[in-house]
């Protein structure tokens, strides 16, 4: 077959087909839109603003590294102003986390940026090669997202940075409003779909990848080079998510523009107010601080459980009766510490920022 | 034929956890090979084909379905996307460069 010429600039070779669009470009133009579509994301909904102190959620993996990279690129090419910091959870997996977070470090080098490693051990006392080891591998994956999620808002408190971002991609979110869909959990699939989050009091939560195709965000990184690690956790063979990913790629492969279509429906759907309002209102909780939605946060109740020697008792109202039945926590039970909201930071900031 | 494989994205884990084979494969589709049509010149679904049954160490679900590789990875040829050569029925050359990423593993 003769090479093809580029869509863009007529020009060069092309060396990939865009999934969204169906063009054929070269590899220079490639790397111009894809940065440009997500500056476009970030404009759009107004992200940052010139000082924010923005923590990159970095696994090691591909989307947070060459989020890393294109957020690099981004703040000098558009002058941001944005301080950039490397934010990892280490769960405390051997063999798969212990490897990804040498490359974290190898990031922290190429791209010049600091970076805080919070480990699950040190802030619950326990690893999650502990924590499958004690319950197994039945609901180990429910641990680590709450603690995940904990973990992350406390490593970015202690950074006192005013915004986290993560990789999700368009094909995670597509994912995530089928998987929604079809659970029938409609108070989700109202949110699922937002570039922004933000709690009451955690840290606003973004994803500048939102409408980056998987594809592209893989070519990106081989054509650049970048270094990443790629291996399963070995605890979590997410079925149900896999299904809906293996479900997706099929989809995708019969007609590519499926994905940025599930998302946007997903963004069409209106959510009636009082399904809304079944999202419990937020208090802090009342053991470590956290923001909660009862008196004890979900990572409080699971840490208690484990070390209690009655895990289940944050998964299962029964187990939680258990629980209670056998008294009060005692006094000398491991807790989390004291959760501080960041303070806010005297950074010199432009007058009219936005 | 003398091939340049490449597997990545954790594709590697398949193939002994190794990035790079360098391999020989027949230029013709062999007689009595059902992955074929005998004495056609291979392509690439052929190539996967003989990947699956003379390097692949376990879970072959992983890399082929249907015939050709599993949605969700990636091919390319001599550096560029496989979707602007033809995809599985691009007919391979001597000394070509074929790189396997699979998109599926964590972020
Ligand atoms: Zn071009
Ligand atoms: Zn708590």
């Amino acid at each position: 077959m003769a090479p093809k010429s580029c869509a863009l600039c007529q020009n060069a070779k092309a060396i990939l087909r865009r999934p969204k669009t169906g063009q054929q470009i070269c590899k220079d133009c490639f790397f111009r839109v894809f940065e440009t579509e997500v500056h476009n994301t970030i404009t759009e909904a107004q992200l940052f603003k010139p000082g924010d102190r923005v923590a990159i959620g970095a696994s090691g993996g591909k989307d947070s590294t060459v989020l890393a990279y294109v957020m690099k690129t981004l703040n000098e090419r558009y002058q941001y102003g944005l301080s950039l910091f490397l934010l990892s959870i280490d769960e405390g997996i051997t063999g798969y986390r212990d490897n990804s977070l040498e490359t974290v470090k190898r990031n922290q080098q190429q791209y010049d940026m600091p970076l805080k490693i919070l480990s699950y051990d040190e802030l619950y006392g326990w690893t999650m090669d502990r924590v499958v080891s004690t319950i197994g591998k039945k609901n180990n994956c429910t641990f680590c997202g709450v603690f995940r999620r904990q973990a992350l808002d406390r490593g970015a408190a202690s950074l006192c940075v005013d915004h986290i971002v993560t990789g999700h991609n368009a094909d995670d979110i597509a994912e995530t409003v089928l998987m929604n869909i079809m659970r029938g959990d409609i108070a989700r699939l109202g949110r699922c779909t937002a570039i922004c989050t933000q709690g009451e009091d955690t840290i606003r939560r973004s994803k500048p990848f939102k409408y980056a195709y998987e594809k592209e965000i893989v070519m990106y990184a081989y054509f650049k080079k970048l270094d990443y690690f790629s291996t399963e956790c070995i605890y979590s063979p997410d079925a149900y998510r896999g299904h809906a990913r293996a479900f997706l790629k099929d989809l995708e492969a019969a007609r590519p523009s499926a994905i940025i279509d599930i998302i946007h429906s997903g963004e069409a759907f209106e959510v009636k107010d009082e399904v809304r309002a079944t999202q419990k209102t937020q208090q802090t909780c009342k053991r470590c601080g956290y923001m909660s939605s009862n008196d004890l946060c979900k990572a409080c109740s699971l840490l208690e459980g484990l070390e209690r020697g009655m895990s289940t008792a944050a998964i299962s109202d029964k187990g939680r009766r258990k629980l209670e039945a056998e008294g009060p926590a005692p006094n000398n039970l491991r807790t989390i510490p004291y959760f501080r909201p960041p303070t806010t930071v005297t950074i010199e900031v432009p007058a009219a920022s936005q | 034929m003398k091939l340049k494989i490449e597997f990545g994205g954790g594709l590697e884990l398949l193939f002994l956890n190794q990035r790079t084979h360098l391999i020989v494969i027949p230029s013709t589709v062999p007689q009595g090979d059902k992955n074929g049509q005998p004495g056609q010149p291979v392509d690439i679904n052929f190539l996967v084909h003989w990947l699956k049954d003379n390097l692949l160490k376990e879970r072959p679900e992983l890399f082929i379905e249907n015939g050709t590789v599993r949605p969700g990875i990636l091919v390319l040829v001599n550096d560029t996307d496989w979707e602007l050569e033809g995809e599985g029925g691009y007919q391979l050359k001597e000394d070509d460069e074929i790189v396997f990423i699979s998109t599926l593993h964590g972020g």
